[in-house]
């Protein structure tokens, strides 16, 4: 067995750029890696897709992501993991062994399925961001479990070299080739907890190797434009050294560490996974050399006996607006104009968001009053149930061409549909998960 | 004398439905007491009055030098539904790097970060 397992990250979002998976599959000496796309709102988008054709609802992005990476899987004894199966695993498995046949390197795909769990929610369960049951959401489109370890396992099992899945927690997508290679126990709750920071430190890609950090003159970062993404060194205790490739562009230091440890994390003594309930609080860090990071301290305690629950509904649609004012007085020409919107929409619209874009859109009225910016943008958005009514907003925007203060100029309007987000819990002995093989 | 947190520290926000979670890292290890003493749940809560509407949590990670804040009903409703303009709060980072600091001396507006980050001594 090799004593040290190699895992990199080559996505941390579904629009994450293409080129990093590829530098580091073809020189990053990887065991494994994993590519992570799926944001809270993903998969319920991929299922509207999904609905309307159901040979789609993976991500958009698959092809053009695995088409330069599949090459490598033989080249480079790789393995790929990765969740950009969206609301359709078994969809996307089909379609890489048909990319994979294309550029004559057939590779053996295991589709991962049992996150759908829409059938098995009960109407008067309560969501965890309100109380209210989800009957109170009634255009419900998707409902996905999260997954863990446990259900990708039999995937590792077999001889597949791409594992696709749909909702999975994120860490598991890291931890679980490190618990397969290393035959670590799901009991074995402290190298779980130490696996788990390991995943979550590498979930969100280049925000562990200087993206998301910079800030010129004080925490600079070199070579954003080609930012290098992270992989992880793990031995078989959970001893762990992050690092990247050396010409990349990027760092890795103890504060960009720091940055992507606590990143959303809302209890740092128990980030609860369906692996386990980790514990950041004694983590420790040292710089082992330029670019290398050594991680200990992560531990953990059992696992919670329900999972988390992802549930999308429809929320209406949301119409936008933007109007630009520059010059003396802009910054009052701009009010005026979110002013006379405001009073032209009043009848239509409970809730208004009106903002300058270089005063307030931000962080609000007091903070932004100090400054006096040379332009400013209006921006109007609101919310209607469909999207004729949402698009008055743009409308109105729009009229302030010939209606509205001096000087306005380039308008822009929209109307988007929005998929909402609540989640509730639900026993781990009602998700069934299961693996499908695809390929020669 | 005063400085903005902005010299002392760093922060990354993050978004799990309408809560926003804002990590606050002190450049130095000497300036960690100094956090903990000056930006307290409530200080943090007033300064982004407006933004945060709920109860504002916070953690302490001294072998991290880091603070950690919770603040509930920060996103206008959640991510998926908000109608701001930085919906995920992303922003709120630089909202939080803004409050003032009371300091016993001056600093060095220009942080060595890359050295400090770089030094092997934390943790070892």
């Amino acid at each position: 067995m090799k004593p040290i397992l190699r895992i990199g990250s080559g996505a941390g979002f579904s629009g994450d750029r293409l080129e990093p998976a590829v530098a580091l599959a073809e020189h990053g000496a990887l065991d494994y890696l994993v590519l992570e796309c799926l944001a809270e709102r993903t998969i319920a988008l991929a299922q509207l897709r999904r609905v309307a054709d159901p040979a789609a609802g993976f991500d958009p992005l698959l092809v053009r992501r695995l088409r330069p990476l599949l090459p490598f899987i033989k080249a480079r004894g790789l393995r790929l993991v990765t969740n950009m199966g969206a609301a359709n695993p078994l969809a996307a498995a089909r379609r890489v062994v048909e990319l994979a046949r294309e550029l004559g390197t057939p590779v053996r795909v295991a589709a991962v399925t049992g996150d759908e769990v829409l059938e098995l929610l009960d109407p008067a369960q309560p969501t965890l961001e309100t109380g209210q049951p989800l009957a109170h959401y009634p255009q419900l489109v998707s409902a996905n479990a999260y997954l863990g370890v446990e259900a990708l396992l039999p995937a590792l099992a077999s001889d597949a070299q791409v594992i696709i899945s749909g909702r999975v927690a994120d860490p598991s997508l890291f931890l679980a080739p490190v618990v397969h290679h290393f035959g670590w126990s799901l009991d074995d709750h402290e190298r779980l907890g130490q696996g788990t920071v390991m995943g979550h430190l590498l979930e969100c890609a280049g925000q562990l190797t200087g993206g998301y950090y910079a800030d010129p003159g004080v925490k600079d970062v070199p070579g954003l434009a080609w930012l290098g993404f992270p992989w992880a060194d793990v031995d078989a205790e959970g001893g762990m050294e992050l690092g990247k490739i050396p010409a990349s562009g990027g760092i890795i230091s103890l504060a960009t560490v720091k940055e992507q440890l606590l990143y959303e994390v809302t209890d740092p003594a128990a980030y609860v996974t369906p692996d386990v309930v980790a514990d950041f609080c004694g983590v420790r860090l040292r710089a082992t050399g330029p670019d290398r990071v050594r991680v200990e301290g992560g531990r953990g305690s059992p696992r919670s006996s329900t999972l988390k629950v992802s549930v999308g509904y429809r929320a209406g649609f949301v119409g936008e607006g933007e109007m630009s004012y520059g010059g003396h007085n802009c910054v009052a020409r701009g009010r005026l104009a979110g002013e006379i919107v405001r009073e032209r929409l009043a009848g239509e619209f409970a809730q208004l968001q009106v903002d300058l874009l270089g005063v307030s859109s931000l962080h609000g009225e007091e903070r932004g009053a100090q400054s006096r910016p040379y332009e400013v943008r209006l921006r109007v958005a609101g919310r209607a149930e469909d999207a004729a009514r949402a698009a008055r907003v743009g409308e109105e925007v729009e009229a302030l061409y010939t209606n509205g203060p001096a000087g306005g100029g380039g308008a822009r309007k929209s109307v988007v549909e929005q998929v909402g987000i609540v989640s509730c819990l639900l026993p781990r002995d009602r998700v069934r998960t299961g693996v499908e093989m695809f390929g020669p | 004398m005063k400085h903005k947190l902005f010299h002392l520290a760093h922060s990354r926000a993050g978004d799990k439905g309408d809560t926003s979670i804002l990590s606050l890292i002190a450049y130095r290890p000497e300036d960690y007491p100094r956090l903990c003493a000056q930006v307290s749940a409530q200080a943090v809560k007033a300064l982004l009055a407006g933004l945060v509407q709920g109860e504002v949590r916070r953690f302490e990670l001294p072998d991290l030098e880091a603070l950690l804040f919770v603040c509930e009903h920060a996103l206008a409703t959640g991510v998926t539904t908000s109608l701001r303009l930085d919906a995920h709060g992303k922003s709120l980072s630089s909202a939080l790097l803004e409050m003032e600091i009371e300091m016993d001396r001056d600093i060095d507006t220009r942080i060595p970060t890359h050295a400090h980050a770089h030094t092997p001594t934390q943790g070892s």
